[in-house]
């Protein structure tokens, strides 16, 4: 038999099992929920420790990416992904667990060229397209003539 | 003498003697259905050493050592050493080797590198060219994922048809004649080189599928090279298609009215079981190596397997190429594999 490329990716479709995507997409919901519920009870924790609102949510950003980093250093936050998908990516402490998986992992070749080379290998094209992304909007704000404090 | 018949299979009148073979796995692929077939089955995948490629030379390197030392030999008596992995150059396999003083031939062949050191080992017995060799193949879990794809504490998730690169490392020692004397033992009789077939598969988490019509043009062609049917064989083994591949390739040949299902096994369905979460199977170098030279070849000295076709597919794609928009190549190598005498 002749093998035919379409005919081939025909059947590919057919045999290849897709994600779960309604089952996934639950998970992802649920548990990215659960950690959005305990991002708002450490920034109620914040506030009832005095802080301002905003100065409250600039440190529950710092608690919940440092919770986000012990959990990958234990290999939980790993084991909790392969479940929420989606719902531990999008959160702070997905960002967390993007940057400090590569530093735990490249340490092996060296400070310089394995953690500092490495380090970004992730997290660096939401840095670069989430950092170009706010410097357009700050120029259209700008030359619409908005703006203010923001 | 080599004599080519048919298209493209190469037949060994001298029969190659399969005088010994190894196998050293992980503790996830020792905790599989196989687990007990292994020789040695580490509990520390670092294996005690600073990085996971240290890891996985020193795996090889254990089953090589064990190989050799089954046959009753020493390092120096081997005349070549062909061994290979996946990581970037080989490193796994030359560190594992670098200091045995024995000439060494670098392979690479992604998850088929183990039936190409069979095969090319065979043609390097048969042709004189070497009296004994050592032909190894390796893959570590930790080692492929931080080449691959991602750290191992990222969190990420696996699509269905993703394949788990086993830890384990297999090695086998060809040698003209069994210094044990008599002509019964397990030969190889057959080797045949496959072609890349590539039939426009990009997904990198569905090689199963980028691989399987390679297999299939293999394997149909050292059928109808040898005239045989699949039950002429009591066992076909690809490695490692993983589900989804092996139920490709049965369709295929299913078109072609050849039902190799009564005969078929896939080293990566086999090495690890539905709890062990390895979605579509086992894949690696490492993982068609250890399950030839752990449970099938045991089956062989056992008697329960008489005649074996081990076909070992591998996905000729990089990271780069990947990233690239190349599609991913499957390749598949044969050999023949025959218990005789006793």
């Amino acid at each position: 038999m002749k093998l035919d490329k379409q005919k081939y990716q025909q059947m590919l479709e057919q045999k290849s099992p897709n994600s779960p995507l309604w089952k996934d997409c639950l998970k992802a919901f649920l548990f990215g929920g659960a950690i959005c519920t305990v991002g708002e009870g450490v920034s109620n924790f914040w506030q009832s420790r005095g802080l301002e609102t905003a100065d409250a949510a600039a440190a529950t950003a710092i608690t919940m990416v440092f919770l986000g980093a012990l959990l990958t250093c234990l290999h939980l936050y790993e084991k909790l992904a392969k479940h929420a998908g989606a719902g531990t990516i999008v959160p702070i402490t997905g960002f967390a667990n993007a940057i400090v998986s590569p530093a735990m992992e490249f340490k092996s070749e060296g400070l310089v060229l394995g953690v500092g080379a490495k380090l970004f290998v992730i997290a660096g094209p939401v840095l670069v397209y989430g950092i170009s992304a706010s410097v357009l909007y700050g120029l259209a704000l700008l030359l619409m003539g908005g703006g203010g404090a923001g | 003498m080599i004599r080519r018949i048919g298209k493209r299979t190469l037949q060994f009148a001298e029969r190659p003697f399969l005088l010994s073979h190894a196998a050293a796995v992980g503790k996830k692929e020792g905790d599989g259905p196989l687990g007990a077939q292994f020789d040695f089955v580490t509990e520390d995948d670092r294996m005690g050493q600073k990085s996971w490629e240290l890891a996985e030379s020193e795996l090889q390197k254990t089953a090589i050592d064990l190989a050799v030392k089954k046959a009753g030999l020493q390092k120096s008596d081997l005349d070549v050493i062909l061994a290979g992995d996946l990581l970037n150059q080989c490193i796994g396999s030359f560190l594992a080797s670098v200091g045995s003083d024995v000439p060494y031939l670098g392979q690479y062949g992604a998850c088929s590198t183990m039936a190409q050191g069979l095969a090319l080992g065979g043609c390097l017995v048969e042709g004189g060219a070497a009296r004994r060799l050592l032909a190894a193949a390796s893959s570590h879990f930790c080692s492929a994922e931080r080449q691959y794809r991602f750290p191992l504490a990222y969190g990420g998730q696996r699509t269905p048809t993703a394949q788990w690169t086993a830890t384990a490392a297999g090695a086998a020692v060809l040698s003209a004649a069994d210094p044990r004397g008599g002509s019964s033992g397990i030969r190889v009789t057959h080797a045949l080189f496959g072609r890349m077939v590539e039939m426009g598969v990009k997904d990198a988490n569905n090689m199963g599928a980028a691989m399987a019509p390679a297999a299939y043009d293999t394997l149909s062609t050292l059928l109808s090279d040898l005239g045989a049917q699949p039950a002429d064989f009591d066992c076909i083994v690809t490695g490692d298609l993983g589900h989804v591949g092996a139920d490709i390739l049965l369709t295929l040949l299913r078109e072609d009215k050849i039902d190799l299902s009564p005969v078929y096994s896939d080293c990566g369905s086999l090495l690890f079981g539905d709890e062990q979460d390895a979605h579509a199977g086992g894949s690696g170098c490492g993982c068609s190596a250890a399950v030839l030279c752990g449970p099938l070849l045991r089956d062989m000295e056992g008697g329960r397997l008489r005649r074996l076709v081990f076909a070992g597919t591998g996905a000729m794609m990089s990271p780069t190429s990947v990233q690239q928009g190349q599609p991913i190549a499957g390749i598949c190598h044969a050999v023949v594999i025959e218990r005789s005498g006793a």
